[in-house]
Parts: C-alpha cells; structure tokens; sequence
C-alpha cells in the first residue's frame, strides 16, 4: 500500500495531464454529439420523406462503424484527401460523429414520445413546424430525454479512451506510457481506473437527480 | 363566414364524409350533434387544416383551406380550436398558455399579450390561477384556460371539439357558462357537442350528421324538439334518455 501510494504520488501530475486532455474530448465530441444527433433527431421527424431516409440511413451507417475504425479513417485517411487535422480535432470529430446515433436515436424516442394532441394544439394558434417543435415538443422532450443521455454522457467519458488509439494523450494513453517505461503495471493502471471512475462519480450523480425529477413529474 | 362545399374526406378506404355542405354566418352558433364515429370531429379538423380534405371546398372568409399550403397558418390564426382533452401546454403556466400565441405567432409585445392575458383569465374566472400549471389545475379550469388561449388570438371563430366530454359531470357547467356568454358576446362558434340543453339554449342552428352526411339541420329549438328524420328522433331518444 505504501508502495502504491508512492508511486501515485509521483505518477500522479503526469496522468492528471492526461485526465485534461480526457475531459476536453469528452466535452467536445459530447456537444458535438448533441448538435448533430438533434440535427438527425429534426430530420427524422420533420414529415419531408428525403430527410427522413437520409438521417435514417446515416444514423444506420453511423451506428455500424466501429469508433476506432472511425478515428483512424478521420486521422490516417483524410489526409490522402487533402483534409488534415490534429490527433485531438480528429477525436472529437470522430466520437462526437459516432455518438451522433445514439443522440439521435434518444432525441427521436422523446420527440415522438410528445401527444399529438400538443402539437395540433400548437398548430391552431397558428405556430409552424420550427415553432411548434422549439416552444412546444422540444421543451417537454428534454424532460423525457435527459436521464438516457446522463447515461450517454458517462459511455461517452469511458469511450474517450479510444482517442489513444490515434496519439491523443489523454488518460489512458498517459497511463499505458507510464506503464510501459516503469513496468508498473499494477500501480498505474489502478491509479488510471480510480480516475475514470472518479470522473463518473458525478455523472452517475447526475443521471440519478435525473432520474429522480423525471419520475417526479 | 365559413363556407363548406360537398366535402368529401375519406381515411383508407373509410369515407368519413361523405359530401358536406354547409355554411356558418358571423356571429352565429352552430352545434353539431350526431352519434361517434359520425364525422363530426372531422369536420372541425378540416376546416383549421388539422386533416386535408380530397373533394370539395372548405372557405373561411372567401380563402379556401388547404392542410398543405402555408396560407393555412393564416387561416389558423383566425380560427381557433378547443379540444376535448384541453391540449394545454404542460410545461406552462394558465397566463403562458394564453400569452403564447400572441408573442410568438403574432408578435404582439409582451406588456399587450400580458395584459389581455389577464383580461381573459378574469373573463373566464381564473384570475387567481395565472401561475397555475395545467396539472395543478381541474378539468372544468384547464379547459376554462383553453378556451381563453383560443380568444387571445382574438379570433373570428372558435371551433369546439366535444369541449366538456372528457370532465366530470359537475364541472361540466362552468365550462357552458364560459361558452354561453361568449355566444351572447357574438363570437362564432361551431361546438361539436353532446349536450343537448346547450344546443338547445345556445346554439342558431343544430347540424345532425351521421354516417358522414348530414341528416337533418335547421334552427335549434325545431330539430331538437320536433325532428323530422327516424334517424335523428332515434338519436335524440338515445341520447336523452339512455334507459
């Protein structure tokens, strides 16, 4: 034990760089994720028949790619297409596109899951489709959406890791570097997990307050 | 006012009607009665352009209603609808329910909408309930609020779809009184309606539709109590008295 705790304190400031740069993908791919899945979400339920198969069948392709397989096309492939971005912009373009899906699929079930009876009455008094959606569906949706996507939110830190496979230092990577030149193992990959699971902590918090004011309702 | 034409408007291979014609003047009250199933929600839904319609003409102040054109919007702002199940916006307040429409679809200023609002929630004698949320509210004061959303849009008619068959027996009255007085103030209404002393008291005209024409219509008083067809006599006996 002794032992451990030395070794976390000198391992600690080096991984705690990584938990930065964990964070930042997390955050970035996850905003990234919103914003797009609400998009495919929109377009699926918007009644125009060519935005509804397009988002149906990018959701589809999206959802059976792997992320790793993701990453490395956005940052090995793209450049022979002339398009090159850093290992970090390559990660939070890749996860945030891959969690896309998920967002989607979360927006759609809350979205549909608003009585019709609100929209016609949002219709009669005159309000459009973006209105209708924006004061009136969207609002109630979010009540129905949020704990699935507190839940999201902690795949989503724990999927981050991947960005290791493409050099993004982060958490993981930090760790497998540390283990690799001081071969220990034990110390460093215990430190990595209390970190994920410390970082998770508030999320699961999060998901259950959730959880608690949807049932409340 | 509102003008229907040989109406046909069929779901599948369901013909729910069957060629309606119809008219409804300024100011009048028109209910429309008939067993369920019969088409009479329908007719309400066509002519705001909730449902589209496959034959005939549907006009509101001489503009023909089309569910798929954007001039429908404008037709909606001078239509408003009440339904059965008050439809209010769960996430809102009695006031924000009523001031909706006119800040966001009609872009009054807030200080106006906010002061109608309150007007209209006197008029319908909730005052006190402005910052009551609909699940705080009963049925007979959720659709007391309704009817005041419809009028903040200050329509020229309100269409009315069975607006107290989902209430309880004794909070169906408050509901008819707020409705009987804006009839005496000579808004137009059309109420679809299974409460035949209302009809009888309020309405002009009494429309009775089954099987997705109508059967007989005429003034209130004259179909209600002496009916001319077997069967809108077999209708009303089952209504008013069900044993």
């Amino acid at each position: 034990m002794q032992k451990f705790l030395n070794d976390a304190a000198e391992f600690l400031p080096i991984l705690l760089q990584g938990v930065w740069l964990t964070i930042v993908v997390t955050i970035g791919s996850l905003l990234l994720s919103t914003f797009l899945g609400l998009l495919w979400a929109l377009m699926r339920v918007s009644g125009v028949r060519a935005l509804t198969l397009l988002s149906g069948g990018l959701i589809n392709v999206i959802r059976g790619i792997p992320i790793i397989v993701l990453l490395f096309y956005l940052y090995f492939v793209m450049p022979d297409f002339g398009v090159a971005m850093t290992a970090l912009q390559a990660s939070i373009l890749g996860l945030g596109i891959a969690y896309s899906a998920y967002q989607a699929e979360n927006l759609r079930a809350g979205i549909e899951a608003i009585d019709k009876g609100q929209i016609e009455a949002a219709q009669t008094i005159g309000m459009g489709w973006w209105l209708t959606m924006r004061r009136v569906v969207l609002p109630q949706a979010v009540k129905i959406v949020l704990p699935p996507y507190g839940n999201i939110m902690i795949m989503l830190l724990k999927d981050s890791s991947q960005a290791s496979t493409i050099t993004v230092a982060e958490l993981a990577l930090q760790g497998k570097l540390i283990a690799s030149s001081t071969f220990k193992n034990t110390s460093v990959f215990t430190l990595v997990a209390l970190m994920y699971l410390t970082m998770s902590i508030p999320l699961i918090l999060l998901v259950r307050h959730f959880e608690s004011k949807a049932s409340r309702k | 006012m509102i003008e229907l034409r040989d109406v046909h408007k069929r779901f599948g291979a369901n013909e729910v009607l069957k060629g309606i014609t119809a008219a409804v003047e300024k100011s009048e009250v028109v209910c429309i009665i008939g067993p369920s199933g019969s088409g009479k929600s329908t007719i309400l839904r066509c002519i705001n352009g909730l449902e589209s319609y496959e034959a005939g003409d549907i006009l509101v102040e001489g503009a023909r209603v089309d569910a798929h054109s954007p001039s429908i919007v404008d037709i909606r702002t001078q239509i408003s609808m009440v339904f059965q199940r008050f439809n209010l916006f769960p996430h809102r307040t009695a006031l924000e329910n009523i001031m909706e429409g006119p800040i966001y679809v009609k872009k009054e200023p807030r200080a106006e909408a906010l002061e109608r609002g309150r007007d209209l929630l006197m008029q319908v004698g909730l005052a006190g309930k402005a910052d009551a949320y609909p699940t705080q509210l009963s049925g007979g004061q959720q659709q007391r609020v309704a009817i005041a959303r419809a009028l903040a849009m200050q329509p020229k008619a309100i269409l009315f779809d069975e607006p107290t068959s989902a209430l309880d027996p004794e909070l169906v009255g408050e509901v008819l009184s707020v409705m009987r007085k804006l009839a005496d103030d000579g808004m137009t209404m059309v109420v679809v309606t299974h409460e035949m002393a209302f009809a009888k008291d309020v309405a002009d005209r009494v429309l009775f539709i089954d099987g997705g024409v109508i059967v007989e219509q005429g003034a209130a008083k004259t179909v209600l109590n002496q009916p001319q067809h077997a069967r809108t006599q077999d209708f009303l006996r089952r209504v008013l008295h069900p044993l």
